[in-house]
């Protein structure tokens, strides 16, 4: 279908365009909202069948990092709210550089995300045969980056866990087999809507994006907002199990 | 098929979407939804032959009782990929993807679908999704049972679960990308005059089937990446060594499988509903009820989907329930049966192929829908659960009713996309042959499975080879009528008489436009100010009306009916 | 095209810098709840929170307040949805007892703690 300005062909009016678009779009989420439940529904299940190791696991996540993910993840969203705004009301600069705030904050939830990973794999909290969930409790001086009363506390827990759940080390893999599985889910719709905010940057650069047409940037933006709200339940559901003991 | 005999004999169009670009390219880039149908018109074709080749291979050897040729390994590589190939491959994509894709914007009087270059991408995501599995299949195929079930999927078997699973996973988008499209363009892109109770019940058949596509699939997809994890990185989700649940695996992979099954019925059910109105010539009985039980069979069939594991071990108070609203979901498919029977009541009844193939799907989901009754009751489901007669019960849906239906639309669509006729006589030479051939392989099934056989075994019981030995005959005779139209639809395709605007009649507006149609469906967008199937008041279809025999419409004289 | 056309609706940045700063401190307000003992509260209480904050991002952040009602149904049936898979599977994990009289542990949890309220 050929397209004449901003109109494609398959349509009659600018009007009937956006209407199309918006429906797919939130019609996608639905997809994706479906494609998380599945992960969901396994992660509470075991979560409820399971409870010590889940809350063993869960207390071992740095909840600084997480919460400090939480809210660059929250920004983003802010600023790419405000880069739809600057779209529909033709501030073409703005759109330019709240884009890449936006983008900025993304990478900087990598760049956190990374290191929560990286601690994950040097105390043995990846799911196989090198699995020890109290790794850093008997090897203290293997985790520096663990303080002595954060490993304390991660004793006590461990030795009332262990007694809670004879079979702690293998209920706490499923634990982090949903750690691991749901934030790499979600890192890896990061990484999409990075890409996306990429080819926006690069358009809004040539100044395509004004209030006639802009759908596309308020399309990314359904979707970045949508990945903001699947980590809005991630980090109550994996960082705040039984943190009060 | 000869026409009336008064009118000129048609003429090929000049100008249509097959001839308006040449070349490799146009087709591979093209963004045309008839064109995109046609691409998924050969690949589902490909696809469903290797599937037969499987079946073939399944049927020839369970000849003797001992197994004629393949050992046990093999075997249960032959059924699963059987399996995975006709459901993900052939059966999800066919109807929507070729038939639904070529005629849903024609219906509705739009250019193209909602998104074109979509609809492009959706028929390449299935293609790399069918190499996965393709690659898989040359590289030792797959042995766990179409239903990848864990742990033997994740953690046991030794055949190349991996890439099957990624390729399922992959195709799985195409499908949701192709429910998403049809859903958008019903709702944004009807013409003028074509409100919700003008549409043809084809179209609410899909706009059902789109829904079961969005809000299923995605649980497959996650279901077999998860399971995927398990089996590449060694996660653990449903793995019973780290405490997991298999029977959650079951969970989710039927909350989508068992919906699954409509994405393969309700099309065939929309091509059924405009079939049997064309060939009575008379007004759908029931239009409303029929497009609302389409949509009650898409929601309730979200409800039942446990009554395929009432003997893994899961809540028996569950099941309970489970089963009751399993009988539930047979109501609205009740309706659509009993209207579609209503109909032909007083019509004036022509017997072209494609109304064969009506009959054909309406005789044989009876049986298919009504064993299932059986099965989904939950004692009786105690007894045969995984036997021969679970086998039969859904080749008589999946065979009987949605490849009855694709050939059947296809029959009665093709004039409409290559601007040909298919040769009458020989056509429905090949739906009975295909109906008979049909029979005999899975009516003995159905004796096996009472008598107790069990699905999935290489070997079998002296005492079960009679029913066996029919079975594979009738396979022989259904390869046959499965080859047919492939052999004289392509011939017909280029030599076949040239067909008109609208040789039935029909009513749609996809026989408003000339066969084959303009790349842009119709030179101006049609107003739409008749009802759907309104034989009475469409004095353009030529029908007659003859006075004192109330509301009787005479069927044009075909010559050989 | 039935369904009416909408004009696009241009949200304030005011509006967008109210939502992020209740955001935000709905965020510390989760962390603070908690290291507060509720028992078996605390997690609908985290999953309170943060359903109030999706809701926020939906209805401002989304546009989802200002689009056709077509849209809100499309939403709507997306949450149903997910709750029809959540709940309906856990029903077979709340009541699964086996031949034997043995529950499975999440029923043996959930029976336990249903005993409990009580
Ligand atoms: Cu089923």
């Amino acid at each position: 279908m050929h397209r004449t300005g901003a109109l494609f062909g398959q349509f009659k009016t600018l009007e009937q365009q956006k209407d199309t678009a918006t429906l797919g779009m939130w019609i996608f989420l639905v997809t994706e909202v479906m494609f998380f439940g599945g992960i969901m529904l396994a992660y509470t299940i075991n979560r409820h069948t399971y409870f010590h190791a889940f809350a063993m696991g869960s207390n071992t996540l740095s909840l600084p990092l997480g919460a400090t993910n939480t809210l660059v993840l929250l920004a983003s969203s802010f600023t790419m709210a405000m880069g739809v705004w600057s779209a529909q009301t033709s501030r073409k600069q703005l759109l330019s550089i709240f884009l890449m705030l936006t983008i900025i904050l993304g990478f900087v939830f990598f760049g956190i995300k990374y290191v929560e990973y990286a601690q994950k794999f040097h105390h043995h909290l990846v799911p196989g045969k090198n699995f020890d969930i109290g790794y850093c409790v008997h090897n203290p001086n293997m985790c520096p980056d663990v303080s002595a009363t954060e490993l304390q506390e991660e004793g006590e827990r461990l030795d009332a866990a262990e007694k809670a759940d004879p079979n702690l080390q293998a209920h706490a893999q499923l634990y982090f087999s949903a750690y691991f599985g749901m934030t790499g889910l979600h890192a890896l719709h990061m990484v999409i809507g990075a890409g996306l905010l990429f080819w926006l940057l690069k358009n809004s650069f040539s100044g395509q994006y004004n209030a006639e047409w802009n759908t596309p940037v308020d399309m990314v933006g359904l979707y970045w907002h949508f990945v903001d709200i699947v980590w809005i339940y991630l980090f109550p559901l994996l960082y705040l199990i039984d943190r009060h003991k | 098929m000869s026409m009336v005999s008064t009118a000129p004999a048609p003429k090929m169009p000049e100008k249509h979407y097959l001839n308006a670009t040449y070349g490799i390219r146009s087709w591979l880039l093209t963004t045309d939804h008839k064109r995109i149908a046609l691409l998924y018109l050969a690949s589902v074709t490909f696809f469903f032959f290797i599937g037969g080749f499987f079946a073939m291979m399944i049927r020839l050897h369970l000849l003797t009782p001992n197994g004629l040729m393949l050992t046990a390994d093999q075997y249960n590589r032959m059924f699963t990929m059987h399996g995975v190939t006709m459901i993900f491959f052939f059966l999800i994509p066919s109807i929507p993807a070729v038939l639904g894709n070529f005629f849903i914007p024609l219906m509705i009087g739009a250019k193209d679908l909602a998104f074109p270059r979509i609809n492009l991408l959706s028929w390449y995501i299935y293609i790399i999704g069918g190499m996965f599995t393709m690659w898989s299949m040359v590289n030792g195929g797959v042995d766990t049972g179409w239903t990848f079930y864990t742990p033997l999927s994740t953690v046991y078997s030794n055949s190349a679960v991996a890439p099957t699973v990624i390729g399922v996973f992959i195709t799985g988008f195409s499908s949701i990308l192709t429910g998403l499209n049809f859903l958008v363009t019903i709702h944004t892109m009807r013409a003028p005059g074509m409100t919700w109770f003008r549409l043809p019940l084809f179209v609410w058949a899909h706009y059902a089937t789109s829904i079961v596509m969005i809000l299923g699939t995605p649980v497959v997809a996650i279901t077999l990446a998860l399971a995927g994890m398990e089996r590449i990185f060694g996660l653990g989700f449903f793995n019973p060594a780290m405490g997991g649940d298999p029977i959650l695996f079951q969970h989710l992979f039927w909350f989508y499988s068992h919906p699954a099954v409509y994405i393969m019925i309700l099309p065939a059910m929309g091509v059924i509903s405009e079939l049997i109105p064309t060939f009575a010539r008379k007004k759908l009985f029931g239009y409303p009820f029929v497009a609302a039980a389409s949509l009650a069979i898409a929601v309730i069939g979200f409800l039942v989907w446990t009554h395929h594991m009432f003997v893994t071990g899961q809540s028996t108070y569950a099941a309970v329930a489970f089963s009751f609203l399993t009988f539930l979901v047979a109501v609205p498919s009740a309706v659509k049966v009993f209207n579609w029977t209503a109909t032909l009541f007083g019509g004036s009844i022509s017997f072209d192929t494609p109304m064969l193939y009506a009959f054909g799907f309406l005789g044989l989901f009876l049986v298919g829908g009504l064993t299932g009754l059986f099965l989904g009751c939950l004692g009786v489901d105690i007894n045969i659960h995984d036997t021969y007669f679970v086998v039969a019960h859904f080749h008589y849906i999946m065979v009987g009713g949605a490849v009855m239906g694709y050939l059947g639309g296809l029959h009665f669509w093709w004039p409409k996309m290559t601007g040909r006729m298919y040769p009458e006589w020989l056509a429905r030479i090949a739906a009975f042959t295909l109906f008979i051939g049909f029979n005999f392989t899975f009516f003995p099934q159905f004796i096996l499975g009472i008598m107790g056989m069990p699905r999935r075994y290489h070997v079998y019981p002296p005492e079960f080879q009679i029913y066996n030995v029919m079975s594979t005959a009738g396979a022989s005779i259904l390869a046959i009528g499965y080859l047919l139209p492939m052999i004289y639809l392509t011939w017909a395709a280029f030599y076949g008489e040239v067909a008109g605007e609208n040789p039935w009649p029909a009513t749609g507006l996809e026989w408003k436009t000339q066969s084959p149609p303009l790349t842009e469906n119709f030179e101006v967008t049609p107003v739409v100010t008749w009802e759907a199937y309104d034989f009475h008041n469409r004095p353009d279809l030529g029908l007659e009306v003859p006075g004192g025999h109330g509301p009787r419409i005479v069927a044009p004289a075909h010559g050989d009916d | 095209m039935s369904e009416q056309a909408h004009a696009e609706h241009v949200v304030p940045p005011g509006v967008y810098a109210g939502i992020i700063s209740t955001l935000v401190i709905l965020t510390l307000l989760t962390v603070y709840a908690a290291y507060v003992d509720l028992g078996r509260f605390n997690i609908v209480v985290a999953l309170g929170i943060a359903t109030m904050k999706a809701t926020l991002v939906v209805l401002f952040f989304m546009h989802a307040k200002y689009v056709p009602k077509r849209t809100k149904l499309v939403i709507m049936a997306g949450i149903f949805w997910l709750a029809l898979l959540l709940f309906m599977t856990l029903s077979d994990y709340v009541s699964r007892v086996d031949y034997r009289g043995v529950q499975y542990p999440m029923t043996r949890n959930f029976t336990a703690s249903m005993a409990q309220k009580s």
